[in-house]
């Protein structure tokens, strides 16, 4: 194999140049299908990024039932802590959450006299799992103590579908277009075996070994698997900034934080280079096993 | 070596193509299997190249017993024969030396042993010069030499002709022959299978006439035709 890598190389080159048509249709039909793909698992890395960010930043408020001392009411902290998916919870009495109320209107008179009694004693909670918001809110409704509990479902519920969709629709794709891929660069390679089906014989006929003529079909296989690779990752840059920089300029969509590509290009990249690696060998390879079997 | 020890071929769609064939040919031998069409010589051709396996009877071609050998042995075996075509079938888009250093590379040999064995080839089979021509560049003649170089590059044992002359004129069969002898006259066992009567008179070899799937005559000399 060493030795002849430099010939596998250029026969698998040679194959593909000589079938520019379908060689083309093949990379054309394996970027679409990449494309595809990373659109939709980016979708879902995004729909999860904004998930997580929410569950960090859109707490939970367990507000306090009146009726309790302080003492109290900071006594329930272990008894919500327990409640199952509760990652954390902090107790804010009521002068912190009048202050804190305040501080949002420094400039206005209005507020500055506000009496802290207004405000209840509140724990702060953040949740392990944001798919579990409603049973984990009527869960610390349970608690004694507790008076009420105030989450914004909807936001929640909105990213959870979208993350749940993007991801059955991504894996679906994946599946269908990987297939779709495979056969179409099988086919493009069983032209080309066709095409040498009188060299295949002629080099079994001389003693080649079944891993000698199949290196050339696998180089083959191996650089339309490459080369739609490599253009899927550029469109796919190309088409997630726009998306972006639409995202960033719209006003209704200004709730969605769409994660930089330059923070996630290599592992984009990557996972291209495997998809197409794993599309144009996994072709070439079934292209190739019915010729082989001379 | 090769040896068939009764030998029977019956092909999927019933043909029995070898009805108990025994003969045996010895290491540096020069033999023409003759025999009118349809007698079973291909089948023979294929049962000593691997394509086919026997039926019945063992085949024993240089150390390797066909009935048993694994798929994984075969292109091994394959290097003990050099195979020669009527048609020649060479690659029509590779040159002389490309059409050689193919089948070199096909069993592993590296380049400085390719640079090394094909012009010793291509000089011995009279076609030192050629290494840049395509096939169809050359004569008929020619093409066969290129054939001939081609089976000859890895040395193997064994060079076993389906009518190399086929193809070719008088003039021509007579120089390939002559050659063939040659590389026998080098040690290598030579097998031709021919139909061409004259040829074979020509030269005063070993035949093997094959007649209905039998062995109808095995001694020195003529080409008895069979009624």
């Amino acid at each position: 194999m060493k030795g002849n890598f430099g010939y596998f190389f250029r026969e698998g080159s040679r194959n593909m140049f000589s079938h520019g048509f379908m060689s083309f249709a093949a990379i054309g039909i394996t970027v679409a299908c990449l494309l595809i793909m990373g659109t939709f698992s980016l979708v879902a890395y995004n729909a999860d990024y904004n998930l997580k960010n929410l569950q960090k930043e859109n707490a939970i408020l367990a507000f306090i039932d009146e009726t309790l001392s302080d003492e109290d009411a900071q006594a329930l902290q272990s008894k919500v802590e327990a409640v199952p998916n509760v990652a954390d919870a902090t107790f804010v009495s009521r002068q912190e959450a009048r202050d804190s109320y305040v501080a949002q209107y420094d400039e206005d008179d209005l507020y500055q006299d506000l009496d802290p009694s207004i405000f209840r004693h509140r724990f702060v909670i953040h949740l392990r799992d944001e798919g579990q918001l409603s049973e984990t809110v009527e869960a610390l409704r349970q608690v004694d103590g507790i008076a009420k509990v105030r989450a914004d479902e909807a936001i929640s519920a909105g990213f959870i579908t979208a993350r749940n969709v993007a991801g059955v629709i991504s894996v679906t794709l994946i599946v269908i277009l990987l297939i779709v891929s495979v056969f179409i660069i099988s086919n493009t390679i069983k032209l080309t075996t066709f095409d040498r089906r009188d060299e295949i014989a002629i080099m079994k006929m001389v003693g080649a070994t079944n891993g000698f003529i199949r290196w050339p079909f696998v180089f083959e296989g191996l650089l339309i698997g490459v080369f739609g690779a490599v253009i899927g990752f550029g469109l796919q840059w190309l088409l997630y900034n726009a998306i972006a920089n639409g995202i960033a300029g719209s006003d209704t969509l200004q709730l969605l934080r769409v994660v930089s590509f330059a923070k996630i290009w290599w592992p984009v990249a990557g996972v291209f280079l495997l998809a197409g690696v794993l599309v144009g060998v996994g072709g070439s390879l079934m292209a190739i096993r019915k010729f082989l079997q001379v | 070596m090769i040896r068939l020890i009764d030998v029977k071929k019956v092909y999927d769609n019933g043909t029995e193509a070898l009805k108990g064939i025994s003969f045996t040919i010895e290491d540096g031998d020069f033999v023409f299997l003759v025999g009118p069409s349809g007698s079973g010589k291909s089948t023979i051709i294929k049962l000593l190249t691997g394509e086919i396996v026997p039926t019945a009877g063992r085949v024993m071609v240089n150390g390797f017993s066909m009935g048993r050998i694994s798929d994984k042995q075969i292109p091994y075996m394959r290097r003990t024969i050099g195979v020669i075509f009527q048609d020649f079938r060479l690659i029509t888009n590779k040159t002389v030396w490309e059409n050689l250093s193919l089948a070199m590379r096909a069993v592993g040999a590296g380049p400085r042993e390719i640079k090394n064995r094909i012009p010793y080839v291509l000089e011995l089979v009279g076609l030192k010069g050629k290494e840049g021509s395509f096939p169809d560049q050359l004569s008929g003649g020619e093409q066969q030499r290129v054939a001939i170089a081609r089976a000859l590059v890895n040395n193997p044992s064994t060079i076993v002709a389906d009518e190399p002359t086929g193809n070719l004129d008088p003039a021509r069969s007579l120089e390939i022959m002559t050659l063939l002898e040659r590389i026998n006259a080098l040690g290598t066992t030579v097998v031709v299978v021919t139909h061409e009567k004259g040829l074979v008179n020509h030269f005063d070899k070993r035949v093997i006439t094959i007649n209905d799937g039998m062995v109808a005559g095995d001694g020195m000399g003529q080409y008895e035709v069979v009624k």
